[in-house]
């Protein structure tokens, strides 16, 4: 395998030009819908170029947006994004798998607050109070709260005495510990996850609301992409589960694998975003 | 001892003036440092004041302080982090917004954002009420708003110097203390280095100082309770003032010992003269009566065909006992021979041929150093006995297998000889009565080989020193030429 494409390299590469040459490579956008440390995306990286016998590179950025419009030009051709973006502009894009956690492919928002405030119980507590959301485009650290305010009848824009986004859920539940926001909304995978690997900071706040459950953020694929290295990229991380460096890279995930998700799975994110962006 | 003491005083002393000077010098590393990195965060901070993102102006002031640099790595390490560090009060940064109110601080639970800074007491009421008074966009240290805290406060600024807010650093002066701690070691290390260094050389140039004072005074205190003859003093010898002293001391001991020598042979002159004004008066004494007996005895021999042989013997043994007392009184009895031939080269050699049997019996060496080639006015018998008694001393005096040596000098004044031997020296009580009749103790000779050789010399106006030591002892003898008679 290994050996085949070192060879198929050498027959392309003096018919190419460089920027095919660069492009050869797949590139794979990602946002912090999950704990992402260097040391593991190194083995991941590893691993899947071996699966698709391409060299990988994975492509990190300070917000969701500046990913999703990565996907939006056809800079990326993959990207593991939260299901919002991918519904706002499904047209330009498609699941092409859905991680599974916890058995289903499904998670929820928490609202925390600090684990030193005894008092706040509900969102209405933290009225005229201090804050923060992870990223405009976050589903669970941005649509989920502002669609609860807005159902309760609040003006989620008065709502609060000042919210600010903290850029990825990590920074949510530490500008909550340290007390810098009062309240903030948070991927509950993320939060489950961290609470597992760095329980010293998740212990110092307090989840006080869990959402209904919604689509696992999905990994899709930019329209156009080649449909063979689609299909090999999907069978690379749909077989990562039937492999032992698979499973062990699973593992640091806290998920189960990759799978097909069905049509409806995002139905209830679309509801959320025509909800508050009609508001 | 005194040495020692100014040299800790002296390193108390500085290690007193550098720590204060260590001390100021941290406070104000402290604050420039402060100020430094008040500066950077200014601009640091002014997109994200401008942007209104909350969470990069925390990251940002809390980038100086603790919190991220362990904790973060951590994280991406996959390794157990520290809890995130709120900051800490010795060293707290905030920054307030054109309003003065919080934007965000290092603790965030002292300082929620929103809140009017100078409602949170007269210190922070006094600090708002200065950045509100300063039209100054520099920035600026007040270290007396907190009593034991120093605030720098930096203008944040637009590209076009609009305010956009104020970043305030405030540190405890408690964080002086490490620091202080830090330079408190190294002075003290340093001081104790160089004292290492320096007591030792101090004790050795103190040690330098007082040594050659002490043995000095040591020595001193034994003039007068010992004989200056005794006094060994290995003395310092140098050109500074204690040099001078040892100098001097050592020349007084040098008079003190030519005078107690100067006493001692008076003493023994004056004595030697007593003796010999006595003996004289009894040799005559006896020498009359032994004259008149020996001639009565003679004149019995002449005399008497027939005499009784028992009688003939009496006489003869009573001959004989006086004939002895004659040579003994003789002997003891110097007297000048007046008549007697200028010493000559001839006579020297006599000398030396004499004492020569003597020599080959014990197996000596005789050196014979004679620069004597004429005649030499002085009476020849005495010299001769002089010379001859001496050398037999000096053969008597020898070890078997030494060497006696004969020095023989002459000039227009002074005829000079000097005879030594490496035996067995002579102590100082014998020294005393060297010359003395029958002062010897040794079993050779009848005693009066010196007492005679003396007298000699007494005679000739000349003197006769000697020397001893353990390895050597001299005769000196210097008679002085007779006058009008030099050749």
């Amino acid at each position: 395998m290994k050996r085949r494409n070192f060879l198929g390299l050498v027959f392309l590469a003096p018919g190419i030009s460089g920027a095919a040459t660069a492009r050869s490579s797949v590139r794979i956008g990602l946002t912090p819908v999950f704990l992402n440390d260097q040391t593991f995306l190194n083995r991941w990286q590893g691993y899947l170029e071996e699966r698709l016998g391409r060299s990988v590179e994975f492509v990190q950025r300070g917000n969701y947006r500046e990913i999703t419009e990565l996907v939006l030009n056809g800079r990326v051709d993959f990207a593991w994004l939260c299901g919002y973006p991918y519904v706002r502009y499904r047209e330009h894009m498609d699941v092409l798998t859905v991680p599974i956690y916890q058995g289903e492919p499904l998670y929820r928002s928490y609202l925390i607050v600090g684990a030193d405030d005894a008092r706040t119980e509900t969102l209405e507590d933290l009225e005229g109070r201090l804050f923060a959301f992870s990223d405009p485009l976050s589903n669970s650290g941005w649509l989920v709260p502002q669609a609860r305010l807005l159902a309760a009848g609040h003006d989620p824009e008065g709502f609060f005495a000042r919210t600010f986004f903290a850029g990825a859920h990590r920074n949510v539940i530490e500008a909550v510990a340290v007390g810098l926001a009062n309240g903030g909304a948070v991927d509950g995978y993320v939060y489950d996850a961290l609470a597992r690997l760095h329980p010293e900071l998740t212990e110092r706040t307090r989840i006080i609301w869990r959402s209904e459950t919604y689509g696992f953020p999905p990994v899709v694929a930019r329209n156009g992409v080649d449909p063979e290295l689609r299909g090999r990229f999907r069978d690379a991380l749909q077989g990562m589960q039937g492999s032992g460096q698979g499973r062990a890279l699973l593992e640091q995930f806290y998920l189960d694998g990759f799978g097909d998700p069905d049509a409806e799975l995002y139905t209830g994110i679309e509801r959320l975003m025509r909800h508050v962006e009609r508001g | 001892m005194s040495a020692v003491l100014v040299i800790l005083l002296t390193a108390l002393i500085l290690s007193s003036v550098l720590l204060v000077r260590a001390y100021q010098d941290s406070r104000d590393d402290l604050i420039s440092n402060a100020l430094d990195l008040g500066t950077v965060l200014s601009q640091t901070l002014r997109p994200a004041m401008k942007r209104d993102e909350v969470w990069m102006a925390y990251e940002t002031i809390m980038s100086p302080l603790e919190r991220d640099a362990g904790w973060q790595y951590a994280v991406e390490q996959g390794e157990q982090p520290a809890i995130p560090v709120e900051g800490k009060p010795e060293r707290e940064i905030y920054v307030l917004d054109t309003r003065s109110r919080v934007y965000v601080a290092s603790r965030p639970r002292e300082y929620p954002m929103l809140d009017e800074l100078a409602r949170r007491g007269a210190e922070h009421a006094e600090l708002v009420r200065r950045i509100e008074a300063r039209d100054d966009r520099r920035p600026v240290v007040f270290d007396d708003v907190w009593p034991g805290r120093y605030v720098m406060v930096v203008p944040i600024l637009a590209e076009d110097s609009a305010p956009l807010g104020t970043l305030v650093l405030s540190y405890s002066s408690a964080l002086l203390v490490p620091r202080f701690l830090n330079a408190l070691e190294q002075v003290i290390l340093g001081t104790l280095l160089v004292l290492v260094i320096l007591l030792p050389l101090g004790w050795y140039w103190g040690k330098r100082l007082t040594d050659p004072l002490a043995h000095l005074s040591a020595c001193m205190g034994r003039v007068g309770t010992e004989v200056p003859s005794d006094i060994q003093c290995d003395l310092y010898d140098g050109r500074d003032e204690i040099g001078q002293v040892s100098y001097r001391f050592r020349r007084m001991l040098d008079e003190l010992r030519e005078k107690e020598e100067l006493e001692r042979s008076m003493v023994a002159s004056e004595r030697l003269a007593a003796v010999g004004r006595l003996t004289a008066g009894i040799a005559h004494e006896i020498n009359n009566p032994l004259g008149g007996m020996l001639n009565a005895i003679s004149t019995y021999k002449r005399h008497g065909d027939e005499r009784d042989p028992v009688a003939d013997r009496t006489i003869s043994l009573l001959e004989r006992g006086l004939v002895q007392i004659k040579g003994t009184v003789g002997a003891l009895l110097v007297e000048a021979r007046l008549e007697s031939h200028a010493l000559t080269p001839d006579d020297l050699q006599d000398i030396r041929t004499l004492v020569q049997p003597d020599i080959q019996r014990k197996g000596l060496r005789l050196v014979w150093d004679n620069a004597i080639d004429a005649p030499v006015a002085l009476p020849s018998s005495q010299v001769r006995q002089v010379l001859l008694n001496l050398l037999l001393n000096a053969v008597q005096a020898s070890d078997e297998g030494g060497e006696v040596l004969c020095w023989l000098r002459a000039d227009n004044r002074f005829f000079h000889a000097a005879i030594s031997n490496g035996g067995k020296h002579i102590s100082r009580g014998r020294m005393a009565h060297l010359f003395e009749p029958f002062a010897t103790s040794s079993g050779e000779g009848h005693g009066l080989g010196l007492w005679v050789t003396y007298q000699l010399i007494q005679q000739l106006d000349g003197q006769i020193e000697v020397t001893s030591n353990e390895s050597v002892t001299i005769f000196e003898v210097t008679l002085p030429l007779s006058e009008g008679e030099s050749s």
